[in-house]
C-alpha cells in the first residue's frame, strides 16, 4: 500500500504536525516503506481470533472515590509555558 | 571501585571498606572525565548525589541500611525525577522539570540507592541506535564509531564504560535487551505489569515495561527486588507478591528444558552471532540443561504487528504534548492551531513525527480494522505460539539481535532496516513475557547477547539460569579496552 501526498497532509492536520511542502515527498516515501512492512499482516489467518489490547487478561482495577492528593496547582503551573491568574494561558482561539 | 559489581559494592559498603560518599565521588569523577567520549549521561546530579550518599553513610553506620543503601546508579531520562530535568531525549521536554518522582525512582530512593544523574536515550524511546536523541548519539564504549543500541543506549553504554554499576531502563520492543547485547552487559525486561509504569513517560502503554541493567544477572536480581512492586497508581500494575530474586540464583540448571526456536536462527542472523549463541547453549547443555527444538511460527509477523500497535499507541500518548501545560511551546504562535502544530513539529524529531503519522494512519477511519484490529489479532497468534511452547519447555533462548553493533548511519535513511534490528525481541513485548539479555561472546571485537525468554512472572528462573551461565563464563567481566 502506498500513501499519497494529500493523505500525508491530512494525517499531519489530524496529528497537529506542521509539515512543510519540502519534506512531504520525503515523508511520503518513508511512510510507504513502513506501510509495505505492516502490510505483511494481511497474509495472516486470524479469522477465529479476537483482538487483544493487553498482553494478558486483566480487568480494570477500581478504587474508592477518596481524596488522596493535595492541591499541587502552583507546582504544576510553575513549569507551564504561560499562565495568567492561576490559569494556563494560550493564544486567542475565537475571533 | 568501578570494576566492582553491585553485589560487591553492597558488601564493601557494609564492611566499611569505603563509604558511599567516596564511592559516589569516584563515579562522579569518572563521569566528568569519561562521559564526553560516550555521551551516555545527559544530566549529572552531583550535589544531590553526595547529599544522598552522606545520608546513606549514616544509615549504614546505624545498622539500619536497606538493600541498596549507598549504591550509586543512573536513571534513564524517561523516569520523572522530582526537581531534575526529565527530557525523554527530546527537545519537547528539554525544559521539563517534573514536580514528582516516578514510582521506580521512589523505590530506589526508599532502598537507599544514590542517583548520579540521568542517561541519554532515543527520543521518546523510539529507536534502536540512540541516533534519534536530541542530545546527540551515544557512542558504544566497545567501538566508538558504532551505536550502543537503543533506546536505553545511554544506560547500557554508561555501565559498559563503568560510569555506574547499574542503571534503570525501559523496553517497548527490545530497548533494554538490544542495547544490553550490543554493549556487553546484562539487562532484564520483566513481565508486563511487574514494575510500575507510573511516572515513566509513556510510549506504547500496552508494551512499555521498566527493568534493570547491570553487568551481572545477580546485580539485575538485586535491582529487580527494588524495582518490582504493586502500585495502585498504575492501573496495569499486577497485584502479585514479589519474590526475593536473589534467593534462587544458586539453583542448578540440571534438567532444565530450554526451547530453541528455529525461527530465531534463520536468514539474516550474523554467522558469528549464531556461533556465539550456540556455544553458550552448549555450555548450558554441558551443565545438564536439555535443549529442545521448538517453533514459534508467527515470529515473522511480530515486527509488522509491532509497527502498527506501537505507533498507534504512541500517536495517542504523545497527543498530550501540545505546548499548553508543560514542555516546548513555539515562539509567537498566531493562533491556537498554529501553536499546537508548530510546537509539535519543532519539539519532536523526525522519527517521532514519522511514528505519530503512522499511528494516526492506522487508527483513522477506514484503516482501523485492516491495520490496528488485524495487528491486535496477530498479537494473539504470537501469544499462542509462546503458550504452546511453554507447555514443553521451561525457558526459550536464542540471539538477542541479529548482528553486533553497527556503525553510525549504517541503517541509513531506511526506517524498516532499523526496525528489523528488534526482530528477536519484539514478540515478547507483544505477548507481555519477560526477556533478558546476557553477554555470551564476541564478534569482530564487539559483544554478542544471549536472549532468555521466560513464562509470565518467571523472572527468578531466568535470573537463576543467567547467573549460573555467568558462573561458568566470563563474558560479563570483560571490559572495553579504553575503560
Amino acid at each position: 500500500m502506498t500513501i499519497e501526498r494529500e493523505e500525508i497532509k491530512k494525517l499531519a492536520t489530524l496529528s497537529r504536525l506542521a509539515i512543510d511542502e519540502k519534506t512531504i515527498a520525503d515523508v511520503t516515501g518513508r511512510l510507504s516503506s513502513v506501510l509495505a512492512l505492516v502490510d505483511q499482516l494481511q497474509n495472516a489467518d486470524t479469522e477465529s481470533l479476537q483482538e487483544i489490547s493487553r498482553p494478558f487478561h486483566t480487568s480494570q482495577r477500581l478504587r474508592n472515590d477518596e481524596v488522596k492528593e493535595t492541591d499541587q496547582r502552583d507546582a504544576f503551573q510553575a513549569i507551564a509555558p504561560q499562565t495568567h491568574n492561576g490559569l494556563f494561558s494560550v493564544p486567542k482561539m475565537i475571533e | 571501585m568501578h570494576n566492582y559489581t553491585i553485589a560487591e559494592l553492597i558488601k564493601g559498603l557494609q564492611n566499611k571498606e569505603f563509604s558511599s560518599v567516596e564511592l559516589t565521588q569516584h563515579f562522579l569523577d569518572r563521569i566528568s572525565q569519561l562521559n564526553d567520549n560516550y555521551n551516555a549521561v545527559i544530566t549529572i546530579t552531583g550535589e544531590q548525589a553526595l547529599t544522598a550518599a552522606a545520608l546513606a553513610d549514616k544509615r549504614l553506620a546505624s545498622g539500619d541500611a536497606p538493600a541498596m543503601c549507598g549504591v550509586p546508579i543512573l536513571h534513564k531520562d524517561i523516569f520523572c525525577t522530582d526537581g531534575v530535568r526529565t527530557s525523554c531525549g527530546s527537545k519537547m521536554l528539554d525544559n521539563f522539570v517534573p514536580p514528582y518522582n516516578a514510582t521506580v525512582v521512589e523505590n530506589f530512593a526508599r532502598d537507599g540507592a544514590v542517583m548520579l544523574g540521568k542517561t541519554n536515550m532515543d527520543e521518546f524511546a523510539m529507536g534502536s541506535s540512540n541516533e534519534t536523541s536530541f542530545y546527540g548519539p551515544v557512542k558504544n564504549p566497545w567501538a566508538t564509531d558504532s551505536v550502543p543500541g537503543g533506546s536505553s543506549g545511554g544506560s547500557a553504554a554508561a555501565i559498559a564504560a563503568r560510569l555506574a554499576p547499574g542503571a534503570t531502563a525501559t523496553d517497548t520492543g527490545g530497548s533494554i535487551r538490544q542495547p544490553a547485547a550490543l554493549c556487553g552487559i546484562s539487562g532484564l525486561k520483566p513481565t508486563y505489569g511487574r514494575v510500575s509504569r507510573w511516572g515513566m513517560i509513556a510510549f506504547a502503554s500496552s508494551l512499555d515495561q521498566a527493568g534493570p541493567m547491570a553487568r551481572t544477572a545477580e546485580d539485575c536480581a538485586i535491582m529487580l527486588n527494588c524495582m518490582a512492586s504493586f502500585d495502585e497508581k498504575d492501573s496495569t500494575s499486577v497485584e502479585q507478591s514479589v519474590p526475593d530474586y536473589t534467593a534462587s540464583l544458586g539453583n542448578s540448571v540440571k534438567g532444565l528444558k530450554i526451547g530453541i526456536p528455529k525461527e530465531y536462527f534463520s536468514e539474516g542472523l550474523h554467522p558469528g552471532t549464531e556461533l556465539a549463541v550456540r556455544e553458550a547453549l552448549a555450555e548450558l547443555e554441558a551443565q545438564g540443561a536439555e535443549l529442545v527444538d521448538i517453533s514459534l511460527p508467527s515470529s515473522d509477523l511480530s515486527v509488522p504487528a509491532y509497527y502498527v500497535i506501537a505507533p498507534a499507541e504512541a500517536s495517542a500518548n504523545l497527543s498530550r504534548f501540545d505546548g499548553v501545560k508543560y514542555g516546548y511551546r513555539c515562539e509567537n504562535p498566531k493562533d491556537l492551531q498554529d501553536m499546537y502544530c508548530r510546537s509539535r513539529s519543532e519539539g519532536f524529531g523526525e522519527e517521532v513525527q514519522r511514528r505519530i503519522l503512522i499511528g494516526t494512519y492506522c487508527l483513522s477511519a477506514g484503516y482501523y480494522d485492516a491495520y490496528y484490529g488485524k495487528a491486535q489479532q496477530v498479537r494473539q497468534l504470537i501469544q499462542q505460539d509462546f503458550s504452546e511452547a511453554f507447555k514443553s519447555v521451561d525457558l526459550i533462548m536464542g540471539p538477542t539481535c541479529p548482528s553486533p553493533a553497527f556503525k553510525f548511519g549504517a541503517k541509513g535513511d531506511d526506517p524498516v532496516a532499523m526496525y528489523l534490528e528488534d526482530i528477536y525481541t519484539i514478540a515478547t513485548n507483544l505477548a507481555g513475557l519477560p526477556g533478558m539479555s546476557v553477554p555470551c561472546g564476541m564478534v569482530e571485537e564487539k559483544p554478542v547477547g544471549l536472549q532468555i525468554i521466560g513464562n509470565y512472572f518467571d523472572e527468578a528462573r531466568m535470573l537463576n539460569v543467567a547467573h549460573q551461565f555467568q558462573q561458568i563464563t566470563d563474558w560479563h567481566h570483560q571490559a572495553p579496552e579504553a575503560v
